[in-house]
């Protein structure tokens, strides 16, 4: 238990005064502004953005500045900022297929219809230090092509789990920022979770679901990187109005099949879409999607990633971190209540070792 | 509305500050910085789900004086925090509410933007298709 304490405000706002020098480092060397961090570690803004639940890469570059890159700080930053603003509503579905990919690749099919186009990429680098080249590519001249989903060109031949069932009706997805958390969730809700997740958690789950602990036989069906439009329909004036666009990132994961004696054999799928540049999370995202689909396939459910409340319960980093750094704030009265019990056992224990001699002699 | 959306505050103050004898902006509603959650749908083309927020900001704003005849109502809503950019976006979309004036904005303001953005875009996609492989399998497929 936590027992408020009072004092020590001199010590405290030196303490502030001190991190701000810290987070200076040399000052003959110039400060660096928002915009390059915005600018030149757009990963890390995509990060505490995801992770953020906020899409704004200028704020989230002013958290990381202000957490002298501290990404859970930043997070945490980000997340506090929101929770003072008004929430005009909800955007229409982003539609993914419509993007003209920035990066747009296939693990599974060679030559899919608009073709692997690489974009921005550390995959193919050779992880050696190297000095930058600013110059950009040169251009090959190639023609624009669409890209439609690789999930639609399987799906056409029912190879694949079709995206909505035959009675579909588009249900209106709980809020999980709005609602008590319930489980079992839905699909949406825990998509919704698992968004806003930790990368290195659902990293280590994705991981732990290759390994064999609740195995799906994942392949990269596709992975899209771009800008997609977002509208949002404003009560006030009756139609979608587009807001501008926002980078994401989308994985599709293709699993191994199920089927029964209603259904021939199809491929599954998970699913993972992030903010920004974040194809790891994206991928480790659609792999935890698939293996909490456990219930669903009727698959046996004998590992962590396949837990829904376990890895929904876990996954949100703000809350994470809150409750373990904590621990460091003063227990002293909570501790002390410890120290009384324990010296109460010790005293009972020498006692009763006395009063054992005093029989056996 | 797309073109003001994309196109950024220092454009479009710019653009405003070109026109002659500009109307009056009055404030009705704004600008005022929010959230809009961000939806996608699951499998992209299933259920609808909460991806996260980002932020917006809206405006509504009078105009009168100057070259309108009569008063006119304009209203933006754009993401970012830049109210200097939502202030402007509606005072351009009261502008097209204009009869008389509509097809000057369409022509001087928002056709070079427009063309602005559609030229950053193809050098975007140019850039983008230069990254275009042809991956050769060396083992023989089976089909």
């Amino acid at each position: 238990m936590y027992v408020a304490v009072k004092g020590g405000e001199k010590a405290i706002a030196n303490a502030h005064a001190l991190l701000a020098k810290e987070g200076r480092g040399d000052p003959g060397i110039p400060a660096i502004g928002r915009d390059a961090v915005a600018g030149q570690l757009p990963v890390l803004v995509s990060r505490v953005m995801t992770e953020g639940s906020l899409y704004d890469p200028k704020l989230a570059a002013r958290a990381i500045l202000q957490c002298q890159g501290d990404v859970l700080e930043a997070i945490t930053l980000v997340r506090s900022y929101r929770t003072t603003l008004p929430r005009f509503g909800y955007s229409e579905p982003i539609d993914t297929a419509g993007l003209a990919p920035q990066r747009r690749v296939s693990a599974t099919f060679k030559d899919i219809p608009g073709g692997q186009q690489l974009g921005a990429t550390f995959d193919y680098t050779h992880r050696l230090f190297a000095d930058p080249t600013g110059d950009g590519p040169t251009d090959t001249g190639a023609d624009a092509v669409p890209m439609p989903r690789v999930s639609d060109l399987l799906g056409s031949d029912a190879l694949l789990e079709p995206d909505r069932a035959a009675d579909w009706t588009d249900p209106e997805p709980a809020d999980l920022t709005r609602e008590p958390t319930v489980f079992p969730m839905t699909r949406a809700e825990r998509l919704q979770g698992l968004a806003r997740g930790d990368e290195g958690f659902l990293l280590a789950l994705g991981y732990s679901t290759q390994r064999g602990y609740g195995s799906t036989h994942p392949f990269a069906g596709e992975i899209r990187v771009g800008e997609v439009e977002v509208e949002f329909d404003a009560p006030e004036l009756g139609f979608p109005v587009p807001l501008g666009r926002i980078e994401v990132t989308e994985c599709q994961m293709i699993n191994q099949f199920t089927g029964n004696a209603d259904t021939p054999a199809q491929f599954t799928r998970g699913y993972g879409l992030v903010f920004g540049r974040g194809e790891r999370k994206a991928m480790s995202m659609s792999l935890v999607d698939r293996a909490l689909r456990a219930d669903e396939f009727q698959e046996r459910i004998v590992a962590p990633a396949q837990d829904e409340e376990f890895v929904l319960s876990h996954a949100d980093n703000v809350q994470a971190a809150g409750f373990v750094e904590h621990l460091k704030l003063p227990h002293y009265v909570d501790f002390q209540a410890e120290l009384h019990l324990i010296r109460r056992l010790r005293r009972d224990f020498h006692d009763n070792a006395g009063s054992k001699r005093e029989t056996n002699a | 509305m797309r073109t003001l959306a994309q196109a950024s505050a220092r454009q479009l103050a710019d653009a405003w500050g070109a026109w002659e004898a500009p109307p009056e902006i009055e404030a009705i509603r704004g600008p005022e910085a929010g959230l809009v959650m961000v939806r996608g749908r699951v499998g992209a083309g299933g259920d609808r789900f909460n991806l996260g927020e980002a932020t917006v900001t809206r405006a509504t704003v009078r105009l009168h004086g100057g070259p309108l005849a009569a008063a006119t109502v304009g209203s933006a809503y754009v993401l970012g925090t830049d109210f200097e950019h939502a202030w402007f976006a509606a005072a351009f979309d009261g502008l097209l509410a204009d009869e008389k004036l509509r097809a000057q904005v369409l022509n001087d303001v928002l056709a070079p933007l427009e063309r602005g953005q559609a030229s950053h875009d193809d050098v975007r996609h140019a850039e983008a298709r230069s990254t275009k492989v042809d991956f050769f399998t060396v083992a023989r497929e089976h089909v």
